[in-house]
């Protein structure tokens, strides 16, 4: 190759990288336009809070309509055999002194500080911004760490197969699991399966970071308490008239 | 002689491998314009999965583009609403053929979102 050769090579060179940057310049913007033209969704942000407030004075005994949405809508054997996974159960409970009863739903609490995620060996346990507290089976090993530390007993391990899954929950053998506050339907604005289905209306969920919001202005107004407050785990879920 | 059993032996090889009808067939469902390049996706869709998915469960961002769901819904096959159902269905085709095993279906659905509405409805 003569001299004369390598200059224009080399010109030919520089011609197409300017013209490359170009390119990807007159591109780049492209997909700009796409993501504001289809709406780029948003991370959610830690401005929301969400949780619930359950009136154990709505709640009835012997009602498990909470449980029976909870099972339909996450795809959970309906009926319930000693292995089976439990995200939402039925509690009742009788102060010893004066015989007064009570009946509530006890699920995650989604905790501000929770234990669970505190001792998760692989992050697979998570706090989400918004405040939901959930299990990335991406990540999780099945060790059940995080079902020893709550205090609610909130989490099962899944160890049958599962089959015939909502195409918006997915769920199988050997990971841990819990309530995940219906994620799947607060990320499209439903409320959660519990919520919607409790005839009673004991069940308020709403963000308690909005001081607007229906479940800020009641627990401003009425009494009520987290579960195992002691612990300052700061709980999502609180219950009136316990 | 033995070199050209030999010889003959390794041409007729690759020309079996050439005639018999080698490459998957797939049942592409409804199919239509894919969200991204056929062939760009034929080589990168895992990478794809695999940032949306940490997207969806851990900051919440559901966007359906690029959403195992999507896939389902163009790619299932239009007889049993499934990906996986069958020999020649749209991920089992490729992956045996490929011999990759696919774990999403462990736990995610390979049903589009209304058959499994339809049988649920009770």
């Amino acid at each position: 190759m003569s001299e004369s050769d390598l200059v224009r090579d080399l010109g030919r060179r520089n011609f197409f990288k300017t013209s490359l940057g170009v390119a990807a310049l007159s591109i780049a913007p492209g997909f700009l336009l796409f993501d504001i033209a289809h709406g780029k969704a948003q991370p959610v942000s830690n401005k929301v809070r969400w949780g619930m407030l359950i009136d154990t004075a709505q709640c009835k005994e012997g009602c498990n309509d909470c449980v029976t949405a909870c099972n339909k809508e996450n795809g959970l054997p309906s009926v319930a055999s000693a292995t089976s996974v439990q995200w939402i159960r039925k509690i009742e409970l009788k102060e010893a002194s004066t015989g007064r009863q009570v009946s509530l739903p006890m699920m995650c609490q989604h905790c501000e500080h929770p234990p669970c995620v505190d001792v998760c060996p692989t992050g697979a346990s998570f706090k989400r911004e918004d405040g939901i507290v959930l299990v990335d089976r991406h990540r999780c090993i099945g060790c059940r760490y995080c079902m020893m530390a709550c205090p609610y007993k909130a989490r099962s391990f899944v160890h049958e197969p599962v089959t015939d899954q909502n195409p918006d929950v997915p769920r199988g053998k050997g990971c841990v699991e819990s309530c995940t506050l219906c994620v799947h339907r607060i990320d499209v604005g439903l409320q959660p399966a519990c919520a919607e289905s409790c005839t009673n209306k004991a069940i308020l969920f709403g963000d308690l970071n909005d001081p607007n919001s229906e479940i800020s202005k009641k627990i401003r107004a009425v009494t009520s308490v987290q579960v195992r407050a002691d612990l300052g785990l700061n709980t999502g879920v609180r219950y009136q008239g316990l | 002689m033995k070199r050209l059993a030999s010889l003959l032996l390794c041409l007729c090889i690759p020309l079996a491998w050439a005639g018999g009808d080698a490459l998957p067939k797939i049942d592409i469902g409804k199919g239509g314009q894919c969200v991204e390049d056929t062939q760009w996706m034929r080589k990168n869709h895992m990478h794809v999965l695999k940032h949306q998915r940490d997207e969806v469960v851990h900051k919440g961002i559901r966007e359906e583009k690029h959403s195992l769901k999507n896939c389902i819904e163009c790619h299932a096959s239009t007889k049993d609403h499934s990906v996986t159902a069958r020999a020649d269905s749209f991920c089992v085709a490729c992956h045996s053929y490929e011999a990759v095993k696919i774990d999403c279906f462990e736990c995610h659905s390979d049903k589009r979102k209304n058959a499994w509405l339809q049988r649920n409805a009770k």
